[in-house]
């Protein structure tokens, strides 16, 4: 932890001290040149006025050492900045294992938010301190992007796709969340409010949920519903792969490639099964494109995901290796 | 300067023929610059309408003049004028147009007709856009992101996407007629080590047009088909992606920062050696980092695009790579200082606006390193530091660049002088304006507040005020200029050939320069910016020791 930077929104998670020590790292480099270059220009402007109408400067055409060293050394500087920018994005790129998942879902103009355990809340989001907390980000129509100043991430909400972020909140507090990607007429207030509270806390008032079904617990009753059930049979007789140890695990595909299970493989092969068939399976299975809510996919993933832990059946296993840790 | 000898030539390109059809189908590249100058100023005014509404606007935290609808419209509507019909335009087809011939010695552009085609091409796509504004206004941003744009958007989008589609062949256009002039139409003895560095920047800016501005036509066009057609190509519904959008439209609309840029930096290699009267430090360097700026421009697009979930891999290499485009940069900057050690320094106006472009520009390029930083940009990406970085480049640097240029070839292209102290204090109240008015957004930004927001939490309103505040200044930096040099058409002091002086062919022409430019091809037998060698503009031979043998180690 370091002191806090001046004009900087308040340190409330992980990622904050390392992006602020990374603005100080860059804003001393930027001030020596800007310093620099401006007391050259300035001493520069006094010492060489011209004193008489016919006057010359000397004739200097360059010099080949000032070159090279004007290239080098800024070169070093911005392969510094580079390298230490990159450990931190890195590190916020690759969420550590066991996350708090909560669901995120984007609309114009408004954010609904899930809890593991269901709990629903729109424009708010609550979330425990010392926790890795892992936010699943889908929209429903344009691009939006979920923006925790005080957290100092973002990350871009994209129709079609799932983006993750992480941060571990280290602060209880009430902090702004914005749509920081320009989404049409109302992105200004498509905001709300984080709080971040301490874990007992938090479990308080988890628990004081309106006992709104937990997205695994709708996902176990959709997979039944859409009669997913009737081909993904879990001891791997059916006309589909079981998908017990499928989430986070590898998969062999019908022209021999392989691709891990993570939540965008799961989405895809929801929405547009063709796409990836895996080894020894015919092509059989519905597209549910436009079919389902991103709800309803987040609910199907949760109970996929939940499918991690069942045994898996020596024959029909959709997945050659398990991700299992 | 000794005005009191000078005279108006006689007959020269202004007076050569009269009449509007004389102006509307001349193909004489220095009247087609001040159609251009004229068509820009327009989409010039147009913008700065927007961008003065959009900061009244901003005053008070829920918004002081407008609905959001129509805030949407106003930013977007400003990015368009200003981007496709001002910036990207307004140094090359304006003093590219007027220049690059008189800079090599010929008589006109390789293609006249075809210079003048573009101007009409520019004309058509504008009033394509001009349509959209007055018809329903846009609302998508002037990036057009997908699905927003191609699907979502109630807003007249169709008309602006052909209109930019239709403008792009006119930069394409000027871009070949550019690097075929300084090609084949050099003057006896302008060998391509003694262009003028403006020149360099021209040529390095025309390859940019002609490899870059294709893609954004059909990325648009894309788009417009998307949205007319319901063709999917960015749309997930329609098993699109929206992404691929993004990857298209930056890998022009990047490149079109070094558009906007470059010539600027071409305009202050040509002023600063004049004004302080020595030869350019590192004119080989500059000239092979204008074209280095313009190929690895190409290679740097996603980093618009950290955040959208592209590859790890990805965005460490984009970043990487826009580290790379920093240093010839840096290398600018550095020799441009290093001109002004042992020189015989002059502040006329267009030196105090190139002194300007340098700490405008350096704190411009300086930001964009944050912003290249992986670990800085998942804080301030799509925030206000964002929006202050690049009108540091575009307007600091670019806009900086033009004002000046126009100010430093103003004696040429009119025959005039513009006066002095009132140029002097517009160019002060323009570099502090412009500074109170971006400065405080570099701080916005860092707090929090996103960009593109009609409305914002109590805590800014400081920041947004002072902004608000600052470009009242702006503004009044921008309409002394555009009163004082019309003024001067008429009532300037008479200029003379070579009022600087400075060292360059067209200042060895009359003012303004007869319709075929020189009254015989002449021979270039001295090197850039070489005063010493140069009796004929009447200074003192320079005193002191040479440090360096006379270019070629450099």
């Amino acid at each position: 932890m370091q002191a806090q930077l001046p004009f900087s929104p308040e340190q409330a998670s992980n990622f904050a001290p390392s992006v602020d020590t990374l603005m100080a790292f860059l804003i001393l480099v930027s001030l020596f040149f800007a310093v620099a270059i401006t007391a050259a220009i300035v001493i520069f402007f006094f010492k060489f006025r011209r004193k008489s109408e016919h006057e010359v400067g000397v004739p200097i055409h360059g010099d080949l050492r000032l070159e090279t060293l004007w290239i080098v050394i800024p070169g070093f500087l911005a392969l510094a900045m580079f390298g230490w920018g990159a450990v931190v994005y890195v590190d916020f790129r690759h969420p550590p294992p066991d996350t708090l998942d909560i669901y995120v879902i984007g609309k114009q103009w408004m954010w609904k938010v899930q809890q593991p355990n269901g709990r629903r809340e729109i424009n708010e989001l609550h979330v425990p301190t010392d926790r890795d907390v892992k936010l699943i980000l889908a929209s429903e129509d344009v691009i939006h992007d979920f923006y925790v100043p005080a957290f100092r991430v973002k990350m871009d909400v994209v129709p079609g796709h799932y983006n993750t972020m992480w941060f571990r909140p280290t602060k209880a507090g009430r902090y702004h969340f914005f749509c920081s990607q320009y989404c049409g007429t109302n992105h200004a207030v498509m905001g709300g409010w984080v709080t971040v509270m301490d874990p007992s806390d938090y479990a308080a008032w988890l628990s004081g949920s309106s006992g709104a079904e937990s997205p695994l617990v709708a996902g176990e009753k959709l997979f039944t519903e859409k009669a997913c059930v009737t081909c993904h049979i879990s001891n791997g007789t059916g006309r589909a792969p079981s998908l017990n140890g499928v989430y986070g695990g590898t998969v062999r595909l019908a022209d021999g490639s392989t691709v891990t299970a993570d939540e965008s493989y799961i989405r895809e092969s929801i929405l547009v099964p063709s796409a990836k068939i895996v080894a020894g399976y015919q092509p059989l299975m519905p597209a549910f494109q436009g079919q389902l809510t991103e709800e309803q996919i987040l609910s199907l993933t949760a109970y996929i995901k939940s499918l991690q832990s069942q045994p898996i059946p020596a024959t029909g296993a959709g997945v050659v290796t398990t991700g299992k840790k | 300067m000794t005005p009191a000898v000078n005279q108006m030539p006689e007959e020269h390109y202004l007076n050569s023929t009269y009449g509007i059809r004389s102006w509307l189908l001349t193909t004489d590249h220095k009247r087609i610059a001040l159609l251009y100058l004229a068509s820009v100023t327009f989409f010039f005014f147009i913008g700065g309408i927007f961008a003065t509404m959009i900061r009244i606007h901003l005053l008070t935290p829920t918004g002081y003049l407008v609905t959001p609808e129509t805030y949407n419209k106003l930013f977007t509507m400003h990015g368009v004028a200003m981007i496709f019909f001002f910036l990207i335009p307004s140094i090359p087809a304006v003093l590219g147009n007027f220049l690059v011939p008189l800079m090599i010695g010929a008589k006109d552009l390789a293609f006249p007709k075809i210079n003048l085609l573009s101007w009409y091409i520019y004309l058509l796509g504008g009033s394509f856009v001009l349509y959209s504004f007055a018809t329903g206004g846009l609302d998508t941003g002037w990036t057009f992101y997908t699905p927003l744009s191609s699907v979502y958007s109630n807003s007249a989008v169709t008309p602006a996407l052909i209109g930019i589609f239709i403008n792009g062949f006119s930069s394409i256009l000027t871009g070949l007629n550019f690097v075929v002039t300084i090609h084949t139409m050099r003057a006896p003895g302008m060998t391509w080590f003694r262009l003028p560095l403006f020149i360099w920047a021209q040529y390095a800016t025309s390859i940019i047009f002609i490899l870059g501005t294709p893609v954004i036509a059909i990325t648009l066009l894309l788009a417009a088909l998307e949205r007319a057609f319901h063709l999917g190509f960015f749309n997930p519904a329609l098993g699109g992606d929206p992404i691929l959008f993004q990857h298209l439209f930056w890998f022009y609309s990047h490149p079109a920062v070094y558009i906007m840029i470059l010539p600027a930096m071409g305009v202050i290699s040509e002023i600063i050696p004049t004004f302080a009267r020595r030869p350019i430090f590192g004119y080989t360097f500059i000239a092979a980092s204008s074209i280095a700026i313009a190929v690895i421009g190409f290679f740097v697009w996603a980093h618009h695009m950290f955040l959208t979930g592209e590859s790890t891999y990805a965005a460490l290499a984009f970043s990487l790579l826009s580290y790379l485009v920093a240093l010839p940069s840096a290398v600018k900057v550095f020799n441009w200082t290093s001109t002004l050690y042992k020189g015989s320094i002059a502040y006329d106006t267009p030196m105090l606006y190139s002194l300007g472009f340098i700490g405008l520009f350096l704190i411009g390029g300086l930001t964009g390193l944050f912003l290249a930083c992986l670990g800085l940009d998942i804080h301030i990406h799509d925030t206000y530091f964002v929006v202050a970085h690049f009108h540091y480049i575009m307007v600091g640097g670019a806009v900086m660049g033009y004002v000046g240029g126009i100010h430093f070839w103003w004696p040429k292209i009119t025959g005039k002088l513009y006066p002095e102290f009132l140029a002097r204090v517009a160019a002060v109240t323009l570099f502090v304006g412009f500074n109170l008015t971006f400065f405080p957004q570099f701080i916005l930004g860092y707090l929090g507040m996103p960009r593109r927001y009609h409305n914002y939490p109590p805590e800014f309103q400081v920041l947004n005020v002072m902004s608000t505040a600052g470009a009242s200044i702006l503004a009044l930096g921008y309409l002394l200029p555009m009163l004082y040099l019309t003024w001067s058409m008429r009532y300037g002091k008479v200029a003379g050939r070579n009022p600087w002086p400075a060292t360059g062919l067209e200042w060895r022409t009359p003012s303004p320069p007869p319709t075929e430019n020189f009254d015989e091809t002449p021979v270039v037998d001295w090197e850039p910016y070489d005063f010493k060698n140069r009796p004929d503009l009447g200074l003192a031979t320079p005193t002191g020791p040479t440090l360096a043998p006379a270019h070629g180690d450099d």
